[in-house]
């Protein structure tokens, strides 16, 4: 079975978040880059399929050089190669494209991903690749096994429940949690991702369909107010008069 | 030219999160000049949908097809679609859900369209600019976004549009049938299972927030959590800790890698406040956090704070808010 697992570079879920240039641009100064917590389901659970089933795991990234740190950790996590795109990932649909044609020249059985990436929140590449290659995308998924080695049953959330999937290879999935325990990489693994395969191939030249212009932050609250333990009840009273959220 | 809005339903009736996008669609077409339709799919009746009036919406395109009931993305996205073409739709609107921004990613590569999820703003709309304003780096920021395609699709984020209802004001409804075939439920899942949601209230689309982390001790303690949570017909939810050690679902589990959730009014019992926490929570308008340490990082991001033991504060409130007249 080979699996295609797609990872993106993100700042580090306790980084603070500032930007430059009249806020146009986001502030990469001291921000520590690690890979997408939600792409480490997706990985975790690849590798587990192939050691369950035998086959390879490809990581893909969609990325500038800086990216490559990650993707080494990726592979000392137990991905087999790497193939980084070598493009600034403008947008979800650029993303999609590129990951689209990595996939059709690789011929995939399984294209796994994080349900979204912490930086943009897009929630939106894995069913627009599920539809550039018009085979199901299936998300967001927390469970994911095989039937038989043409089929997979996973188990996605819905709003207020769940459905239970089962689809022919090949297909999407994104990953959530508590689809597995992600793992960590460990010495040997370190060591032998040194010597990976990790190869860079230029982007086709897909266009983005949307323009990031400008940055802001939230308002500040203005501070908070304390009521005494003794007195707690005081609060609902608060929510209801004051807040008026009751 | 027209503003397309895609409303879910749920046992009969129209989900909170679609009415959201049904007031945002309609207020888009109006900015416009235009008109807004919807489509409906699945389990909601008639009356519901000319009840869509009160939201601005002039016309409801309804697909009544019974396997339509249960989401399958292939078929939805044909029906969708179907209808855009008919209304010759240049903006559709969706709630941010996991069936919206799953339909919306995939009409934007049937259309052609720019899509933009997460968006907390009507658009601004200035000579051929459209730019939409959408949370990013998990609450921590927002950005604004030029949609550069001629057709525009939006995923709401929810609970950031305040419904309108103009009592009375009816929308026509009429059918629509895309055709579908069988091959377009070939994804069609197995087997769809509902939570009990016998305290009633859905996280994802709760008003009212009751949350409670590695603070509270142990599941026997979440009585108290239930208990406030029904007084204020209020959700529950927790820390991924707690999750994680199973004293609770980890379909409760909010923060930057659960559910994002944005109440009017969010309470954290027991929870220190750490910046993943903070990340799934901190657009709630009023947050009240009580918490043993004073020094919890919690009540910078609060509005109100009490500093206690949890399972003693807890009661206290439970009792203030049986006392308030509903
Ligand atoms: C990549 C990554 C992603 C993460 N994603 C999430 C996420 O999505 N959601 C999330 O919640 N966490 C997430 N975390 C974990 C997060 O960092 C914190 O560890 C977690 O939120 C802490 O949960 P807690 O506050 O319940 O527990 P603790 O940190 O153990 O805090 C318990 C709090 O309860 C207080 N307390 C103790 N006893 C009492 C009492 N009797 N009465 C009142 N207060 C009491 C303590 O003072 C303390 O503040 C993530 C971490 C990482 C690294």
């Amino acid at each position: 079975m080979k699996i295609l697992v797609c990872i993106s570079n993100v700042p580090d879920t306790t980084s603070k978040i500032n930007f430059t240039g009249d806020n146009k641009n986001f502030d990469k100064n001291g921000v520590q880059y690690v890979i997408n917590p939600w792409d480490e389901y997706a990985l975790t659970r690849a590798i587990e399929l192939k050691e369950a089933k035998g086959g390879s795991v490809t990581v893909l990234n969609v990325g500038e050089a800086d990216a490559e740190p990650n993707i080494r950790k990726a592979l000392a996590i137990g991905a087999d190669d790497a193939i980084r795109v070598n493009a600034h990932p403008k947008d979800a649909y650029f993303v999609a494209q590129q990951i689209t044609a990595v996939a059709k020249e690789g011929g995939y059985d399984m294209i796994l991903m994080g349900k979204e990436s912490i930086d943009y929140n897009g929630f939106q590449v894995h069913n627009m690749v599920g539809e550039m290659m018009g085979i199901p995308s299936v998300t967001p998924a927390f469970k994911l096994d095989m039937v038989d080695d043409s089929t997979a049953r996973l188990e996605r959330e819905i709003e207020g429940g769940k459905e239970v999937v089962e689809v022919k290879l090949p297909f999407v999935a994104s990953a959530q949690q508590p689809m597995c325990e992600p793992r960590i990489p460990n010495m040997r693994g370190i060591m032998t991702a040194r010597t990976k395969p990790l190869k860079v191939v230029e982007p086709t030249g897909a266009e983005a369909k949307s323009e990031y212009v400008n940055y802001s932050k939230p308002e500040k609250k203005s501070g908070v107010k304390m009521i005494d333990a003794e007195n707690a009840g005081e609060v609902i009273k608060l929510l209801r008069n004051e807040a008026k959220v009751l | 030219m027209s503003v397309l809005v895609f409303v879910e339903g749920l046992n009969g009736e129209i989900k909170k999160s679609s009415l959201e996008a049904a007031t945002y669609g309609s207020q888009v077409a109006q900015a416009m000049g235009t008109s807004a339709t919807a489509v409906a799919i699945g389990d909601v009746n008639e009356d519901a949908l000319s009840r869509l009036g009160e939201q601005g919406i002039s016309k409801v395109l309804y697909d009544a097809d019974d396997r339509l009931k249960q989401f399958v993305a292939d078929a939805y996205v044909k029906v969708i679609a179907k209808a855009a073409q008919q209304e010759n739709a240049k903006v559709l609107v969706f709630s941010n859900s996991n069936i919206g921004a799953a339909v919306g990613s995939k009409l934007a590569v049937r259309l052609n369209g720019s899509l933009a999820t997460n968006v907390t703003e009507l658009p601004k709309i200035d000579g051929g600019n459209f730019t939409v304003t959408r949370g990013v780096f998990s609450g921590k920021a927002f950005a604004d976004v030029n949609l550069t395609s001629d057709v525009k699709i939006i995923a709401v984020k929810k609970n950031s549009t305040d419904i309108i209802s103009n009592a009375g004001s009816t929308a026509t409804v009429e059918k629509l049938s895309a055709d579908l075939a069988d091959a377009d439920f070939a994804s069609a899942p197995k087997e769809t299972v509902m939570q009990d949601t016998s305290g009633g209230v859905l996280l994802q689309e709760a008003e009212i927030v009751v949350s409670g982390g590695r603070g509270m001790k142990g599941p026997e303690n979440w009585h108290l959590i239930e208990e406030l949570a029904k007084e204020l017909g209020a959700a529950t939810a927790c820390s991924k800790p707690v999750s994680d050690i199973g004293w609770r679902p980890h379909h409760e589990h909010v923060g930057q890698t659960g559910i994002t959730v944005s109440p009017n009014l969010y309470i954290a019992a027991g929870i220190s406040g750490a910046i993943q926490h903070l990340a799934g929570v901190n657009s709630s308008k009023v947050i009240v956090v009580i918490n043993k340490d004073p020094e919890a990082p919690f009540f910078k991001a609060a509005d109100y704070g009490i500093v206690g033991d949890a399972l003693e504060v807890l009661p206290k409130l439970i009792e203030a808010a049986k006392a308030l007249d509903k």
